[in-house]
């Protein structure tokens, strides 16, 4: 059982920094999630593991070997694409014993193994069945299966889940779970852009923005303390309102909002009290999630320019004095686009960032002080 | 509206079907006629409109003074076939890398490589026919088999070229990166994954070879005098000062027959799309 570390990853593709100075240490046993946007490095991080990209700087290794300049056929990798991608001109069983063959396995041998493996991910009844004649859901569990029957040493899942619809990816997510559970040997680095499938499925989570892995740690140490706006923004969805605060020393501005005393917004009446350090006057962001807005008939009016409805929750966009704001309500509310709503802060949870946009304090007023 | 729909796209089925059928039925009716039935009109009833015969038919085969065909025709399959075959073995191999790798020689590129395949048939072939002549008689190869072999790979390489460039650059190139990561070498990718799902293509660009290879008359008729000749110019050497239509009809049907027949074999190959499934 072999660690996987890397080491200072760079990757330029026509003058653009796709992947800027990534070092990591990466456990067997451990699931690593690749938090970020389209956009963030997570497909170019994974496809340089498996060495479908060339460096332009940096050393992977594994254990003791490097992987530089090995090959892609040569690495104990496998590896599930957010695509569905199957070898059309096989069964679904030959399929899954594709990269036993390969790697030498008896024929009788990786065909058991690939049954066995086809029976976890449900699809025993369509063994001899062509890809095509598959539906999508199907396709990738054939694609999950075949790389887990390798069972490589890492384990490469880039948003295996994202071209799936709602029902099916939640279905096919928890059996994710269960598959991957006890896999001791296994680095599993998935990459993914949905906050909540890394807080369900990860043991580490890796953030990633332009680039860069900009905050790693256990999944709820992230969620609860995001190191940057950059980070606040990546993993929270529905999308954090970060709005600019002038901080004084008895009460602070918050943009758009209004006033509020410091006892409020921090549970501490005193600057000095607040955070390990506590705060000086002056410019500040505030992040305050979409759920710790409410509708309150005494707060401040909104006018409504957009209303998202996903399953029993309704995500209200609103514009606040030319301000950008999202509310999150745990029902379907119909909001009337260009309709006035009026909302204040819940409070519940206070995230402070410098004028740098890096962390300075976390409050949870309601709480009393942190 | 939809029975007049359907009764549109019938009568254009049936006048297309006319259009296409009428060239053979013609042919066919006049090859089993004599002089006095092709001069006689437009007659089609066997028996009743025409005595039919089978004289056209023997002289196809050195019967009643004609010429036999089956040597010509023997030739006709050998280069046309080996020299389809081995283009079609080495413009997918350069097709596949012109597609998957990318190549830098000074200002060259793969779209200028593949451009120089396609530019051969560009050329009038007058132009390529002396270099071919002098090449082939410096070789010794002049009215051979195999001179024709190498000629007719030089024609059909760059169909065969083209024809596959495309096909592979509709490939998802994915394909190829999970075959790597599954332990699968390029040279491995090419032929256990690429390959088997590239059939409609490696049938369309045989197609394209075997036409253009069956039917090349130019070439058969500049590059050999008396030991090698190939179909079609057997077949224009059957017209003598009074045109033998009943043999010319026969050797056209006979000519056009394996290409037909072919074409009926591949068909359902094409039609089966090869790649569903491959990425989604």
């Amino acid at each position: 059982m072999s660690a996987l570390t890397l080491q200072n990853l760079n990757l330029n593709v026509d003058d653009e920094i796709w992947l800027d100075d990534i070092s990591l240490h990466l456990e067997p046993g451990g699931l690593y999630t690749l938090l970020g946007r389209t956009g963030a490095g997570k497909t170019s991080l994974i496809r340089t593991i498996a060495g479908l990209e060339d460096l332009d700087g940096g050393r992977i290794w594994h254990g003791d070997a490097c992987w530089n300049g090995l090959a892609p056929w040569r690495r104990p990798v496998a590896m599930v694409y957010q695509q569905f991608i199957n070898y059309p001109h096989l069964s679904v069983l030959d399929n899954v014993a594709f990269p036993l063959r390969r790697a030498g396995v008896g024929a009788d041998e990786a065909r058991d193994r690939a049954r066995a493996m086809i029976d976890k991910v449900g699809l025993s009844a369509m063994v001899a069945r062509r890809p095509g004649a598959l539906s999508g859901g199907q396709q990738q569990r054939v694609a999950i299966a075949r790389a887990l029957a390798k069972d490589a040493p890492v384990l490469l899942l880039d948003e295996p889940l994202v071209n799936l619809d709602y029902k099916l990816r939640e279905q096919l997510r928890e059996d994710l779970v269960e598959l991957l559970a006890g896999r001791q040997s296994t680095i599993v680095v998935y990459a993914s852009t949905e906050p909540s499938e890394a807080l369900q499925m990860s043991s580490r989570l890796l953030l990633m923005e332009e680039g860069k892995v900009v905050q790693e740690g256990r999944p709820r140490q992230v969620f609860d303390a995001p190191a940057s706006i950059g980070a606040a923004r990546v993993v929270n969805d529905p999308p954090i309102n970060i709005l600019s605060m002038t901080l004084d020393t008895d009460a602070a501005e918050v943009e758009s909002l209004g006033y509020f005393p410091l006892e409020s917004l921090f549970g501490a009446a005193r600057l000095a009290d607040i955070g390990e350090a506590g705060l000086s006057p002056g410019q500040y962001y505030i992040g305050l999630r979409a759920s710790d807005l409410q509708l309150a008939p005494e707060g401040r009016p909104a006018e409504v320019t957009l209303t998202e409805v996903s399953g029993s929750e309704t995500i209200t966009h609103l514009d606040m004095a030319g301000c950008h704001l999202v509310l999150h309500e745990r029902a379907v509310v119909n909001h009337r686009v260009g309709s006035q709503i009026h909302v204040r802060p819940r409070l519940s949870t206070v995230f402070v960032f410098d004028r740098n946009g890096a962390l300075a304090h976390v409050a949870h007023p309601s709480r009393g002080q942190d | 509206m939809k029975t007049l729909y359907l009764a549109i796209k019938y009568l254009a089925i049936l006048v297309w079907s006319c259009f296409v059928v009428f060239p053979f039925l013609w042919a066919l009716t006049t090859s089993f006629k004599t002089a006095n039935g092709v001069t006689g009109g437009a007659t089609w009833i066997p028996w009743l409109q025409y005595e039919p015969s089978l004289h056209g038919w023997k002289t196809l085969f050195g019967g009643a003074g004609g010429t036999d065909i089956t040597g010509p025709y023997m030739n006709s399959i050998i280069v046309t076939g080996s020299a389809s075959l081995i283009s079609i073995v080495l413009g997918t191999l350069a097709a596949y890398g012109l597609s998957r790798f990318t190549f830098k020689a000074g200002f060259v590129r793969n779209g200028d490589i593949t451009f120089f395949f396609i530019s051969q048939r560009i050329m009038p072939p007058i132009v390529l026919a002396i270099p071919f002549f002098l090449l082939l008689r410096q070789l010794g190869l002049l009215d051979t088999l195999a001179g024709l072999v190498l000629v007719y790979i030089a024609l059909l390489l760059p169909i065969a070229v083209w024809v596959m460039v495309d096909f592979f650059n509709n490939v998802p190139r994915q394909l190829d990166e999970m075959a790597w990561l599954d332990g699968c070498t390029p040279m491995t990718t090419f032929y256990r994954v690429i390959l088997p799902n590239s059939i409609p293509g490696l049938i369309v660009a045989g197609m394209f070879c075997l036409i253009f290879g069956w039917n090349d008359f130019f070439f058969a008729f500049t590059l050999t005098f008396t030991n090698t000749q190939l179909l079609p110019v057997a077949i224009v050497a059957l017209n003598s000062s009074v045109t033998p239509w009943w043999s010319l009809s026969a050797s056209a049907l006979i000519s056009v027959a394996p290409l037909i027949l072919l074409a009926f074999v591949v068909e359902r190959f094409l039609s089966r799309g090869g790649l569903a499934g491959a990425v989604r």
